[in-house]
């Protein structure tokens, strides 16, 4: 089986700290991988890198097999890969519908289009009311993004992140700061979104991580400490001792 | 984008404008006076396609300050360059020398009236489809995150260029109707005043609104035709009004307006209008003693020793009168802190009516 990422020997350094050292990880295409680890482990850094967000300081970072270290993240993006954001990062001024619209019109071949009347492309109407539906904000349609409600934002989140098609999806802690009650709804989409693609994600609840991932990563202090199934994890004594402690044994 | 230099495309445009009728003159060239401004629009779009490539690598500061210095380069090189620019004197024409259609020979201002007003609203139109476009949905995506619109494949540098791009070629056409207009085109278009002069009319008629600047330009161009009939210091009172804009309304004449869309929409706009009323009076009284206090100033600082019965909005007064010091300074502070208290009620007013438009959900 091929990878969707592979990351080889990445390092990034900010001044004399060195935030990520030495990583590597691979996510196979079609798996939903979770990159778990204590906080200040250098996940989001990882996931800033990945999308290009950030530079690596060496090593390299392949997307279905082509290097894709140190493209700006628009590239990384057409070259299909999509991310969503720990701190909620849409068009807060924009209605919900132009946000996804926004999200979708790039990948519909739109570009920057100025001779066409944005609402007369049909395939561009149809899939983001259909995103629309997939994240079950319809009635919210007409609403700028910065009112909605915080879980609604999250979602919103996802949907601009999976309007575009990309097979590969990092999303960076989509449940941060829900309640149990919202994580749980919230869990269901995101495995009926990412159906058939392949899915990175940056996860604290473990219940979440557990029953959605086929395969899991640790991050300690820069380092992939471990990889493998959620049995293998759970039953890894160098992840017991460095981060899952009594919670998971 | 806030840029200082747009005067350098306006500018352009005039200048290519006025070379361009010299040209057709001499030539007889068949081509007619109203497609000139589409030349000068040419001109301003290339000029903004070669410079503008480097100023929209950086949005915000970074930008505005390559753009006034890129504005400062080109107004300076119009007094260096003569053979193009005509020195101080500038370049003019004769409009009335290239083809004519219908018999209009664009000589009485009537006719140039019809042909600027003609060319507004084909600029108005376009710029509002521009708008309706993939191109310029994105551009309000990168106003509002340009680190998102990144992730969804876009690169904002491109789309702040196209948009820089299109603003110079309407800019163009702008400087061209003016060139047609005055028949001369000189260093003044390019400079800093100018760019000024447009950024002012965009600020106080709001930034974020399609007809804000509109708006602004027709209120700017109102305010200094009739304020400077009305008073040697009308430049004080647009800059005190263009610094009273961004403090206290950010959106603009457009932006207050539109503060009050929910409010109509809820039917709660009616309970409004007493507390504005109310305030109207003291405000109003603050103003007209801010205003004799300034007068005053200004005639014992730069006509002392003159007539000292002057004249201000069409109002005669003796400036050496005590009783009117006393007057102004009674209103000035004493319609202050009235004027305060109303406004602390037009606030307070203004909560419950927009509450009651979010609880009938018209409001967010």
């Amino acid at each position: 089986m091929s990878n969707a990422i592979e990351l080889h020997g990445v390092e990034k350094t900010f001044g004399i700290t060195k935030v990520i050292q030495n990583i590597d990880l691979k996510v196979a295409k079609g798996e939903r991988h979770a990159l778990i680890g204590p906080n200040g482990a250098g996940k989001s850094t990882t996931f800033n890198l990945i999308s290009g967000y950030m530079k690596p300081s060496s090593g390299t970072i392949l997307l279905n097999g082509q290097d894709i270290s140190g493209l700006p993240p628009f590239q990384i993006n057409r070259r299909g890969l999509s991310r969503s954001f720990q701190v909620t990062n849409v068009f807060a001024k924009m209605t919900v519908w132009e946000n996804l619209r926004c999200a979708v019109l790039w990948a519909t071949g739109h570009r920057y289009a100025f001779w066409k009347n944005v609402d007369n492309l049909p395939e561009v109407r149809e899939r983001t009311a259909q995103i629309l539906q997939d994240i079950s904000l319809v009635a919210r349609r007409d609403v700028p993004a910065g009112l909605l409600t915080y879980a609604e934002q999250r979602a919103l989140e996802i949907g601009i992140t999976i309007a575009g098609g990309a097979d590969v999806i990092l999303l960076d802690e989509p449940t941060a700061g829900m309640s149990h009650a919202e994580t749980e709804r919230a869990v269901e989409p995101i495995r009926r979104l990412t159906e058939g693609r392949t899915l990175l994600i940056v996860e604290h609840d473990m219940s979440v991580v557990f029953g959605l991932a086929d395969r899991i990563s640790v991050l300690v202090y820069g380092e992939v400490i471990a990889s493998g199934t959620p049995d293998e994890i759970r039953g890894n004594k160098k992840v017991k001792e460095a981060y899952l402690g009594e919670e998971a044994a | 984008m806030l840029s200082f230099g747009h005067a350098v495309y306006y500018g352009l445009g005039g200048f290519l404008a006025i070379h361009a009728i010299n040209i057709i003159a001499r030539n007889k060239f068949a081509i007619p006076l109203p497609l000139v401004p589409l030349i000068g629009g040419m001109a301003g779009l290339i000029f903004a396609m070669l410079l503008g490539w480097v100023s929209t690598k950086r949005s915000g500061t970074a930008f505005a300050m390559i753009s006034l210095g890129l504005a400062e380069l080109v107004a300076s090189s119009a007094l260096i360059l003569r053979t193009f620019f005509g020195g101080e004197a500038g370049v003019s024409a004769n409009r009335t020398k290239v083809l004519r259609l219908f018999d209009w020979s664009f000589g009485p201002q009537i006719q140039i009236y019809y042909l600027v007003a003609a060319w507004t609203l084909i600029a108005v139109i376009a710029m509002y489809a521009l708008t309706r476009t993939p191109l310029g949905r994105m551009c309000n995506a990168v106003r509002d995150n340009p680190e998102r619109v990144q992730f969804v494949g876009y690169d904002p540098h491109v789309i702040r260029y196209f948009a820089f791009c299109f603003a110079g070629f309407f800019a163009g056409i702008a400087g061209a109707l003016a060139a047609i207009n005055f028949e001369i085109a000189n260093s003044a278009y390019l400079g800093a005043v100018q760019s000024g002069t447009v950024l002012f009319a965009t600020y106080i008629g709001g930034v974020g609104f399609f007809i804000g600047p509109i708006v602004g330009a027709i209120f700017v161009t109102l305010l200094s035709l009739g304020l400077s009939d009305l008073t040697q210091v009308w430049q004080l009172y647009f800059g005190l009004i263009f610094i009273a804009v961004v403090l206290f309304a950010p959106g603009g004449l457009t932006g207050l307006l539109m503060m009050h869309w929910p409010l109509i929409k809820a039917g709660t706009l009616g309970r409004m209008i007493p507390a504005y009323l109310i305030a109207f009076v003291p405000t109003l009284a603050m103003l007209v003693g801010f205003i004799l206090c300034v007068e005053v100033i200004v005639f014992h600082m730069v006509h002392a020793g003159g007539d000292s019965h002057i004249k201000a909005f069409g109002i005669p007064f003796d400036a050496e009168n005590r009783g009117v010091w006393g007057i102004a300074t009674v209103l000035l502070i004493g319609g202050f802190f009235i004027a305060r208290m109303t406004w602390k009620m037009i606030a307070a007013r203004w909560d419950d009516a927009l509450n009651e438009a979010r609880a009938k959900g018209v409001a967010a």
